[in-house]
């Protein structure tokens, strides 16, 4: 039974350059007062271009109707619950859109003089300090731009503090059940990287890591909670490990909504670590970002953060650029600052005690939708889970029905599909991450939605199949998209 | 807490389901060492009114109710309202990145019509569906071009932002990639040519280019394209500037790499901004970051999801063209706006008025360089730090000391003038400028 949802009409809508016509316009702008320019004079007849052809030419109402009716198109945390594992999808407080477009903050110049930027700098501070004493780690760089560029700064920081040892190494480490952007960003600060498998609990083996480690391995990237949702019990032992050979411990933060209160990575052994500010700590995805993916080390690490740092001059804050020993820039000026003011107006809101009671909230919901659906799919690794819960499509397999299907279906019943397919360790992956944003009664739903489609899965194989029914737009040819590559619009 | 939906009482009837006797018992299994035995150090939530009142007080710390000559990658231009509102609706805000087509064709279609205009705005083939930021898409464009050339090298030009080149060199050095520069002419501003005939070599994969350049000096793309191409090295042209492209004829690049913040991203103290990479069809497949094709779907409605993915870390992991995951899809959806807004016939008036202010501004104060320019110049200012002083007496904030970055120009100082700049504002910077006396002001 379709609990959730119905349908409802949906308004058409034109691509822009389909309903653009000549002399439409949105725009006004004020009259000049000062003398006019003739462009081809200022700026050289041959650099002056002629009309940008193709470009829209709309109305104000019509692009206000253009955009509205796309954006009904979509799903959104608004609109329900978006179980995806590992995204960390938990509500955006509109309080902090409200702040980050404070006129002071929102249209600060990255250039003007410190003595006139010291609010921002002390947003930055004390959001730095906030995410020092969350993660149990001594500094923390607010510069990268997400997640992976993190990551980057991260293996970038363990570089240099191995090169003034006189040996950079040469292997990353990074197990089986990792995010992609792993071993991408171990590839691009120059490492090769060896897979490390896991227990068959799906857990870091300890003995495979002590012959793995050698003196060629400069980092093990490791994921705590792990992708499946699963403490990684032996952290601290293989810390020992890789420091006992000279290497260092890396941790992809993705998944410290499961943590934070709770338990620190600073006290078990890691060295280095990115936060995704666009998960733990609320500040909206957009579609797919902004997002910031700060870096917090040990103080070992820290004369290597990239610049600017901040400093106290004199009882005001300065940027320090003269460090002879960091890695330099990984990003222009000093972070994505807009989203730096989300992320301390959420950690104010929660306070010290309320960021811990919504971890509690956030692990209660996936170890409840863990026990509510052990019945009905396979749960390939059964290790206690922490925020969220990994099953496979294995039963649903024989009838035909793949996790793709079973998530597709799921959008029927009103829901953003659950993470497919991934951790790639666990064969029809079904990743399913609650978050202390959805309500009893929301995940009552969700939950009965999924034993619905189980059912479903044995009386009408052929109709989960073909989902969604109900969405204005039915499966989309994928395959066909990647071969006949369609980028932009042309006009017929 | 506001943010949590549970009752007491829900609580405890999930607990109950699971078979935990307290909350506590969720954590039981992990190893007591791990354990926090201790409440965070920080202070207990506060209301929202307490929110408001504790930025309200950093924003009143900072900069408010100056005029501003500040430009250097960060332009001040008007954002129309329309912007705002359509990225406030939730459907854009709280949605995912796009991989489930069916339930976001709402982000999938403006990201296409992103990509069509960031094309019909550079005259590029192709364009991504954004990258973090200008400065970041520069090293992404250089591994781009070393991979499609399978050389190695990078050769920027002195008049590329300078943190942008900061960025490029974290990004290279441990890419095999040396970067080297080339200088620019003292009396134009543009960059030397013959210094880039010099340099480049057949180990050259990229020449970059920036233009309108640091010094708001328009470059010479295509004679510098010329020279890449006679030694087989691509030419990466960057903009910082967007708001120029609407006057000046689109490059003569391969590769694009450039900043948005001008389309309606306000300055924010250096981002959240948007950057983009675009380029000629033959090179798609090297390109990094997402993006969004047509298709149909199963009743042949026309359809977009992502695509060419076999290029991105999810799929390829360490053979990815690039670790970039998250990208900048609202920050991208604000340009959208702005681009729609203004329109073809908008962005040229626009264009056109920043060029009459600039080029206003500049009639009192010579220009250092004798290049053409768009909406910023340099000027000598004899001690900058001291002019700007005097100019913040007056609720000016002056133009960019350059001796940071150029301690040849020591004397000098970047000055922008946009739509925004006010004829009273731009007379009074003027004035303090030209006054020999600074220092006097000053005292």
């Amino acid at each position: 039974m379709i609990q959730k949802v119905r349908s409802h009409q949906s308004q058409n809508e034109a691509l822009l350059f389909e309903r653009s016509s000549p002399g439409k316009r949105a725009w006004q702008l004020p009259e000049l007062d000062v003398p006019a320019v003739d462009a081809a004079g200022a700026l050289g007849a041959a650099n002056v271009r002629a009309e940008i052809e193709g470009f829209p030419e709309v109305s104000e109402v019509e692009a206000i109707r253009h955009f509205t009716r796309l954006s009904t198109w979509n799903y959104a945390i608004d609109y329900g619950m978006y179980p995806l594992g590992s995204c960390t999808m938990k509500y955006n407080p509109r309080i902090n859109e409200l702040v980050a477009r404070i006129e002071g903050l929102a249209w600060a110049h990255p250039y003007q003089p410190e003595a006139l930027a010291q609010g921002a700098m002390e947003v930055m501070v004390r959001l730095e300090a906030a995410l020092a004493e969350i993660t149990g780690m001594d500094a923390v760089t607010l510069q990268p731009a997400a997640g992976a560029q993190g990551e980057l700064t991260g293996i970038l920081l363990i570089r240099a503090l191995l090169e003034k040892g006189g040996n950079p190494r040469q292997r990353i480490l990074i197990p089986d059940s990792a995010h992609g952007t792993n071993p991408a960003t171990a590839a691009i600060a120059g490492y090769t990287v060896e897979n490390v498998k896991s227990t068959a609990a799906g857990v870091l083996d300890l003995e495979a890591l002590a012959r793995a480690v050698t003196k060629d391995v400069a980092a093990l990237m490791v994921t705590n909670p792990n992708t499946l949702g699963v403490f990684e019990e032996n952290i601290t032992q293989a810390a020992e490990i890789l420091h006992a050979k000279g290497a260092m411990l890396y941790m992809d933060g993705a998944n410290m909504n499961a943590l934070v209160g709770i338990a620190r990575p600073g006290d078990f052994g890691v060295d280095v670590m990115h936060l995704n500010l666009h998960k733990t700590f609320s500040t909206p995805h957009g579609g797919g970002g902004p997002g910031a993916g700060p870096v917090a080390v040990k103080k070992a690490l820290e004369p290597f953060l990239p610049v600017p740092r901040l400093k106290r001059v004199r009882g005001k804050w300065a940027y320090d650029f003269n460090r002879k020993r960091s890695i330099g820039r990984v990003r222009a000026f000093y972070g994505n600052f807009g989203v730096l003011v989300r992320a301390l107006a959420y950690i104010l809101a929660h306070g010290g005690p309320g960021l811990r009671n919504a971890t509690v909230d956030a692990v209660l919901n996936a170890v409840y939708i863990r026990k509510r659906l052990e019945a009905h799919f396979d749960l390939p690794y059964p290790a206690p889970n922490m925020h969220e819960v990994v099953f496979s499509d294995e039963r649903q397999a024989k009838s035909g029905i793949r996790t793709g299907d079973l998530a597709k279906r799921l959008i029927d019943y009103g829901f953003h599909p659950y993470t497919v397919s991934f951790p790639l360790i666990v064969h029809g992956a079904l990743m399913i991450e609650p978050t202390e944003t959805e309500s009893k009664l929301e995940i009552d739903q969700f939950v009965a939605a999924m034993i619905s489609i189980a059912n479903e899965v044995e009386t009408d194989p052929e109709m989960v199949k073909q989902a969604p029914h109900s969405t204005r737009t039915s499966r989309v040819d994928e395959v066909l998209a990647a071969r006949k590559p369609v980028l932009r619009w042309k006009p017929a | 807490m506001r943010y949590l939906p549970k009752s007491d009482s829900e609580r405890r009837a999930m607990l109950d389901a699971c078979g935990v006797a307290s909350p506590e018992d969720l954590f039981a299994h992990l190893p007591e060492a791990v354990r926090l035995h201790r409440p965070l150090d920080l202070p207990p939530g506060i209301s929202e009114y307490e929110i408001v009142d504790y930025f309200r007080r950093r924003a009143a710390e900072n900069a408010d109710g100056y005029a501003s000559f500040l430009g250097a990658g960060v332009y001040r231009h008007y954002r129309p309202v329309l912007v705002d509102t359509v990225v406030s609706r939730g459907e854009f805000l709280t949605s995912y990145t796009p991989y489930q087509a069916e339930i976001s064709q709402g982000t999938l279609t403006t990201i296409f019509e992103f990509q069509t205009m960031i094309c019909q705005l550079t005259g590029m083939d192709v364009a991504n569906a954004s990258m973090y930021d200008g400065s970041t898409a520069v090293p992404e464009a250089a591994m781009m071009a070393a991979r499609i050339t399978g050389r190695h090298r990078a050769l920027a030009a002195r008049t590329v932002h300078p943190e942008y080149r900061e960025v490029l060199r974290t990004y290279a050095k441990n890419q095999g990639m040396p970067v080297e520069e080339f200088g620019y002419a003292r009396e134009s501003g543009a960059v030397d040519l013959e210094d880039l005939e010099r340099k480049i070599d057949d180990q050259t994969a990229a020449v970059i280019v920036q233009s309108p350049n640091f010094f708001g000096i328009i470059e010479d793309v295509k004679a510098a394209a010329e020279i890449a191409h006679r030694r087989g090295a691509l030419l990466v042209m960057v903009f910082t500037e967007a708001v120029s492209l609407g006057i000046l004829e689109p490059p003569a690049a391969d590769i694009v790499a450039g900043e948005l913040q001008s389309f309606a991203i306000s300055p924010s103290y250096g981002g959240p901004y948007a950057g983009i990479i675009a380029t000629r069809d033959p090179f798609v497949r090297q390109m990094p970051g997402r993006l969004v094709g047509q298709t149909v779907d199963t009743h042949g409605n026309r359809a977009f999801c992502l695509t060419l993915s076999t290029r991105e870390q999810h799929i390829r992991r360490e053979k990815a063209t690039s670790n970039i995951c998250t990208n900048q899809a609202l920050i991208a959806l604000m340009a959208t706006v702005f681009m729609t807004v203004y329109g073809k016939e908008g962005l040229r008036e626009l264009a056109l008025q920043n060029l009459a202010k600039a080029h206003y501004l500049a009639e009192n104060l010579k220009p250092a360089f004798s290049g053409k320019f768009f909406n910023e110049f340099v000027v000598r200012a004899g001690a900058p730090e001291t002019v700007n002083k005097a100019l913040l007496k007056r609720k000016i904030i002056g133009g960019l000391p350059l001796g940071r970055f150029y301690p040849e120009l020591a004397d000098a100082m970047l000055v922008c003038a946009t739509e925004m700049s006010r004829r009273a504002d731009m007379d009074e910077l003027s004035q303090v400028l030209q006054s020999r006396a600074a220092a006097e002001v000053l005292a």
